[in-house]
């Protein structure tokens, strides 16, 4: 009876042995020699029932089966389209009419860069394309991992990306590493409800942050709720309010001004302000769900983050710039990019997918799946939905205000990127959330900031002014 | 031939399967894990990134909320599965099927719990509903605001009605255990209830006291989906602080002191317990 128990102990081991190995990726070591006849789908724009193909005319109506060049299996990371939903969105109409196999698979940032990391580390790769943020790839770049595209960038001239975002992707090198595929930004959402309540005179699309307060100040007063909302959970980009909105608004730059009279001034607002702010808001993530349950009226956060609303009750809600402050419009443009790690399996396969996501048919897709905003210079309005358009009608208006003043994410503090985040989590966490010592704060943790620029030699970047070295706090 | 070689060699062979799987997914990265925390870049051994840890502005509240939580959580929790223990042992009708109903929380995976509690305490969530509809609140009460002492009471009876069954399920193994004649015995000398649960049923079970006490309270030292999914950025503790190194400030060394730091405190625990309530060798004879 023993032995027998020991044998089936053993079977159960095995098994689930086997069960652990099994899900491990595959390593793509040959090419793929068989020629998939693809179905290619007629152009939506273009209603052409005739399809020309060298010089042979074919005369079929709607569908013609071709055989279009095939560029085998291409694995893509990405940090981006997550969500399930709009997992399934990538694969199903994004990538669908890619020349290939592409296999689209979702990562969290540290899965990714881990995984990316040891790739490098064991010369042997299974991703063909990364798609994550600009900050994802210094770390990345830092190792070497990373495949230099500048022969990529002739061709892809007539794509008419900024040449800003394309000077990013070089990570300050004189490499091309990365090329800008989609963009964002932060901004504001309203429901209609709240609009009775903005202070006399103020104009929405260009507020103060004075009247934002006074704004949730009128709502509370009103209703006796706390209706402004703010990300500030662990899921939730709090971090990037402060370092791309309010510190520049206040401050002219995210860092050098860190522990400043004006920071100390801006500080006393946010918590001024945040008595207005719903108390649950370190429990908010994405703030389209508050919105849509009415739990708050007024929210700022990522435009993907606020996208459902917009696009479930377009009549209820509106867009709106961020506020301005003493020093300007301090916003954040996102930048993501796509990159090709040095031990993809299938570069050539890898670079066509670059092409094709940069392609204006496929960047319109993308933002009427998953709301990130064209990088190319394609217009389209005429065909996105309402609860798109408003939101790309407010990201214009925010970049396009005089008073302007783009703050890049974090540049030049390699694998610490993310350190410079709890830096400022934290100052808010102790300050507003814990009422510790407005002074006190900015200087123990203006001195965790300054020691994380000197270690890793950051120079200052936009909309901080240049410096020569390390980036100094005034 | 050589019958009794095999036989001596074969629990080694059975073994080995497990032994290897321990090792290459438990023990080195353990050791690696150990590496991250206490060398720096350079291989120089280091308490640099323990003392990052120890001064960060997170670091004592989180420690503070972990024990307050162990301290609230784990007498409550072996109070109430005792209780229930008992109950479903004494031989009441459908004490049967209580048990399926006292364990079921055991199948539910934590962070699920973590959701499922979220929405009952969240300002919309059905907690405030039902208030609501009594006429008890006239408006929702935020229960998960920062620092307030609701996140907590909400995250201890979270993990109350998650984790009791596991507690519960020892005991109950433990006390059907128990022979029957202990307390025949007892009650011929006219032991009532309290008396045997003190002197015959509570001694008995000692070592199934143990082995629970010890389990929940490693598993309280690493609370975290219920904390996380209930508070968010609410209320740090150990566990969240060690993923918030790892995931988002993107510092594995910091990170793994941490780590290293739950396992001390896990350890140390494990320690006082099996002194504190060790088995006496007669005990055990029974």
């Amino acid at each position: 009876m023993k032995r027998v128990w020991a044998v089936l102990s053993f079977v159960m081991i095995v098994v689930l042995l086997t069960a652990c190995a099994a899900p491990t990726p595959q390593v793509v070591e040959k090419v793929v020699e068989k020629t998939v006849v693809v179905e290619k789908p007629v152009e939506k724009v273009v209603q052409a029932t005739v399809v020309v193909e060298k010089e042979k005319v074919v005369e079929k109506p709607v569908q013609v089966t071709v055989a279009p060049p095939n560029y085998g299996k291409v694995t893509i990371l990405s940090t981006q389209a997550n969500p399930v939903e709009e997992q399934e969105k990538m694969r199903g109409v994004v990538l669908k009419a890619f020349p290939g196999k592409p296999e689209f698979v979702g990562m969290e940032e540290p899965a990714l860069i881990d995984r990316v990391l040891a790739e490098a580390k064991a010369g042997k790769g299974s991703a063909d394309v990364l798609i994550s943020l600009h900050g994802t790839y210094p770390t990345l770049q830092a190792a070497d991992a990373l495949l230099d595209l500048s022969d990529l960038v002739p061709t892809l001239k007539d794509r008419n990306i900024p040449e800003a975002f394309m000077k990013l992707g070089k990570l300050g090198t004189d490499k091309q590493y990365y090329i800008p595929v989609m963009q964002a930004t932060y901004i504001m959402a309203a429901n209609k409800k709240a609009l009775q309540y903005l202070p006399a005179g103020a104009d929405i699309n260009a507020l103060t942050w004075e009247q934002l307060r006074d704004w949730g100040k009128n709502i509370t007063e009103a209703t006796k709720d706390k209706k402004l909302g703010f990300p500030a959970s662990d899921k939730g980009l709090m971090h990037r309010f402060l370092q791309g909105y309010i510190y520049p608004s206040y401050t002219g730059g995210m860092v050098t001004g860190f522990k400043t009279k004006d920071a100390e001034a801006m500080w006393a607002f946010v918590k001024d302000m945040w008595q207005y702010v719903n108390p649950q808001a370190t429990t908010y993530g994405f703030m389209q769900e508050q919105l849509l349950s009415e739990e708050v009226w007024v929210a700022f956060d990522h435009t993907a983050r606020l996208v459902e609303a917009f696009k479930q009750k377009p009549n209820d809600f509106v867009a709106f710039p961020a506020p301005k402050g003493p020093k300007g419009l301090g916003f954040m443009p996102v930048i993501v990019g796509i990159a090709i790690p040095k031990t993809a399996p299938n570069p050539e396969g890898a670079k066509q997918m670059i092409r094709y996501l940069l392609q204006d048919d496929v960047q319109i897709s993308i933002l009427r799946e998953i709301a990130f905003f064209p990088v190319t210079g394609v217009s389209y309005p005429g065909f996105v939905t309402v609860g798109i358009r408003m939101e790309g009608e407010a990201v214009s208006k925010q970049a396009a205000s005089p008073a302007a003043l783009p703050a890049l994410l974090p540049v030049g503090l390699g694998a610490k990127g993310g350190e410079i985040n709890k830096i400022y989590r934290d100052a808010f966490t102790r300050i507003v959330l814990k009422n510790e010592d407005i002074t006190k704060v900015l200087a123990e943790e203006g001195a965790n900031l300054q020691k994380l620029l000197d270690d890793t030699g950051a120079p200052c970047w936009p909309p901080d002014p240049p410096s020569k070295g390390a980036c100094k706090l005034q | 031939m050589k019958p009794k070689r095999r036989a001596n060699l074969e629990p080694y062979l059975l073994l080995l399967p497990s032994l290897v799987y321990l090792a290459v997914f438990f023990a080195w990265p353990m050791v690696q894990a150990f590496g991250l925390a206490f060398r720096a870049d350079d291989g120089r051994w280091t308490l640099e990134f323990f003392r990052r840890m120890v001064g960060d502005a997170a670091f004592w509240p989180a420690m503070r909320t972990t024990l307050l939580l162990v301290v609230a959580i784990i007498p409550l929790q072996f109070i109430l599965a005792l209780a229930m223990a008992l109950l479903v042992t004494a031989g009441l009708r459908g004490s049967g099927a209580l048990i399926y109903f006292y364990a079921l929380p055991i199948a539910v995976s934590d962070l699920a719990a973590g959701i499922v509690w979220f929405s009952i305490f969240t300002e919309r969530g059905y907690l405030n509903t039902v208030l609501q509809g009594l006429g008890l609140l006239d408006r929702p009460f935020i229960f998960l605001q920062y620092g307030a002492t609701w996140s907590l009471i909400a995250i201890i009876l979270a993990e109350v009605w998650r984790a009791t069954s596991i507690v519960f399920v020892i005991l109950v193994a433990g006390l059907q255990g128990i022979p029957k004649e202990y307390f025949e015995a007892a009650e011929v000398f006219g032991a009532g209830w309290f008396a045997r649960l003190r002197r015959v049923t509570l001694p008995m079970l000692r070592p199934s006291i143990q082995v629970a006490l010890i389990l929940r309270t490693i598993l309280a030292f690493q609370v975290f989906a219920v904390v996380v999914a209930l508070t968010g950025d609410g209320v740090k503790v150990l566990a969240s602080e060690a993923y918030q190194w790892y995931n988002q400030w993107r510092n594995l060394n910091v990170a793994a002191s941490y780590a290293a730091l739950i396992l001390a405190i896990s350890l140390l625990s494990t320690g006082i317990y099996l002194r504190a309530l060790r088995t006496r060798a007669e005990a055990m004879a029974g």
